[in-house]
């Protein structure tokens, strides 16, 4: 980290004063964020615990339980296995769509200019919002893509209703709203880097095909990391899109973790499993966000040694 | 790169093209049926000639909507109206909050500073449910329960995070010899905060804002939560909207393009700034 050094000793502010003030000024922040550690510290409590809300009497401490129960229970294994193809699925997707269109808009022109204001739009669309407007389009009496898919002749394409296309349909407003994300990571991460090894590739007649897989990949490595890992930990959370979709169905066909947590809180008023459920959830979070930060921290590192 | 092939450039406008409409399509579909009465939405096969109503938009205004049932009394202009509340003071409270912060952060590097901005940063990443759902508890113990200002503190998961972490990087950037001879002219550190620091960093204060706008408007969960109806914003009432059974799908899609409008037009005006906060510094350029 770049982080400058303190202030040099100026005459007009006293040393105390001058070692409290980041404290100060940061102070606030903090308070407003330990108001939100404690909620953290309760789930992590409640996960240990006993604890419907309609059997008050049962409550009781019960330790490691509901996260040894989690081994032998098919639901747990169902969530795992959801939420880790839903996330593996988007963020693939989305990287090589991010990464191909970033590509083709890589030159600076008009029209590509254009094309990437164009591709904001999804994302300042709200993700639950997506999922309305994409539950209108697939409605089976007016959608216009059920009406697509009948002109390619599947007569009985169901979108998220049906457990075979469920995952499909909320798999398709994820890469709607978020490719762009990758997109514009991508291209900046494009246009930063140095226009040398390509001209000089240009010049020994490397094919196009091959500059790509030799330089332009290797070079911007480090923002396809950054970005997968950023979408990774979102997609791996996610539940508007899914909730404002299906609310985890048909049957348990998606019901990712923070889905099923929800539905445990407040359906089925089982809040020891649900605070285990995210527990676990945070836990692998937790661990994919620390690989994030380091990355994310060498490559501002880099953007800025460059410059 | 002037010597590509008729054909590339053929390629190359065919794949645009299809980009443009897979990425626009929706949006400029769900505007068409906000302009449509249902029977022209419910015509197979379907067809772009129609005659435009704003009978969708005039209804979701008057909070009167038909139904299959008769008349129906939704007030969506309130969810709207939550909505700019929420996300307003939000990102206010959060820029008070998070600004002094983030300069803190890059200036001083004092003890724990590194772990504490840490702290702050992994909020962002942590699955939400796992705080709001304890807090739902506590709110209710509170008071705090279904008020603007429980929520607006709830908020600050989302946009306290990315000010601090984005403005912070900003900070940073501003070589600290500046602020140093203003120093020694005689003036407070309060004053080269407010003289040099905040105007140098204003483009990063104003991208970090507007993307803490953004996502506190789009923002699903939080209110999902922890309002009943007359608190929640946007994303939360049009869901109520679409399974309340029987609405006119055109009014639902009115509905739709009322919430999505404030971002995308917020995104329009100031896209330069997004596209800087959303590589969330980690590229300048």
């Amino acid at each position: 980290m770049s982080v400058q050094a303190d202030m040099p000793v100026l005459r007009r502010s006293s040393r105390l004063s001058r070692t409290l003030l980041p404290y100060l000024l940061s102070l606030p922040a903090l308070l407003v964020c330990i108001g939100i550690l404690i909620p953290f510290v309760t789930a992590i409590y409640y996960s240990l615990q006993r604890y419907r809300m309609s059997q008050p009497w049962n409550r009781g401490m019960n330790w490691g339980e509901n996260y040894l129960n989690f081994f032998t229970d098919p639901g747990f294994w169902n969530t795992l296995k959801v939420s880790l193809v839903y996330a593996g699925l988007t963020v693939g997707i989305e990287l090589v769509l991010g990464l191909a269109i970033a590509l083709l808009l890589q030159r600076r022109s008009r029209v590509n200019n254009f094309v990437s204001i164009m591709l904001l739009m999804p994302l300042m669309t709200a993700p639950a919002l997506a999922a309305l407007m994409f539950k209108l389009m697939t409605n089976p009496n007016f959608g216009i893509l059920s009406y697509f898919m009948q002109l390619l002749g599947f007569h009985d394409f169901r979108w998220a209703s049906s457990p075979n296309t469920a995952l499909l349909t909320v798999i398709l407003v994820d890469v709607w709203v978020y490719t762009p994300f990758i997109m514009i990571l991508l291209l900046a991460g494009l246009r930063s880097l140095p226009t040398q090894p390509f001209e000089a590739a240009a010049l020994d007649g490397v094919p196009r095909f091959e500059q790509f897989w030799r330089i332009t990949l290797p070079m911007l490595s480090p923002y396809i990391l950054t970005a997968a890992l950023f979408r990774l930990l979102d997609s791996i959370q996610q539940f508007d899109i899914i909730y404002a979709m299906t609310q985890g169905g048909p049957g348990n066909r998606l019901m990712v973790f923070q889905v099923e947590a929800y539905l445990n809180f407040f359906q089925s008023t089982n809040v020891g499993r649900s605070a285990a459920l995210l527990m676990i959830l945070w836990a692998i979070t937790y661990a994919l966000s620390n690989v994030f930060v380091k990355n994310w921290l060498r490559l501002r590192e880099r953007a800025k040694g460059g410059a | 790169m002037d010597h590509r092939s008729a054909l590339e450039r053929i390629l190359r406008a065919i794949a645009l093209t299809a980009i443009v409409v897979f990425f626009m399509f929706p949006i400029f579909w769900i505007v068409l049926m906000s302009l449509q009465t249902n029977e022209t939405i419910l015509r197979s096969p379907p067809s772009m000639s129609f005659v435009p109503t704003l009978k969708n938009y005039a209804a979701i205004i008057s909070g009167e909507l038909d139904s299959n049932a008769g008349t129906m009394s939704i007030h969506f202009m309130n969810n709207l109206l939550n909505s700019i509340l929420l996300s307003v003071f939000s990102v206010a409270l959060a820029l008070l909050l998070g600004v002094p912060a983030a300069y803190a952060f890059a200036r001083h590097k004092f003890r724990g500073s590194e772990d504490i901005a840490f702290t702050l940063l992994s909020f962002r990443f942590a699955p939400p449910l796992l705080v709001l759902l304890p807090l739902t508890l506590y709110f209710q113990a509170l008071g705090l329960a279904n008020t603007y200002l429980g929520l607006v503190w709830v908020y600050q998961l989302i946009c306290l995070p990315l000010i601090l972490w984005i403005v912070r990087g900003y900070f940073e950037d501003i070589s600290p010899d500046i602020e140093h001879a203003y120093r020694i002219a005689g003036h407070g550190w309060f004053a080269t905060f407010r003289k040099i620091a905040l105007p140098l960093a204003g483009p990063g204060i104003a991208a970090a804002g507007l993307l803490a706008f953004i996502f506190a408007w789009n923002n699903f969960v939080f209110a999902l939560v922890l309002a009943s109806a007359d608190k929640q914003p946007v994303t939360v009432g049009a869901l109520a909207f679409v399974t309340a059974s029987g609405i006119q799908y055109g009014q639902i899609a009115a509905a739709i393009v009322m919430s999505i409008a404030p971002t995308l037009l917020l995104a329009l005006w100031a896209q330069r700034y997004l596209v800087e906060g959303l590589s969330l510094g980690a590229v300048k350029g």
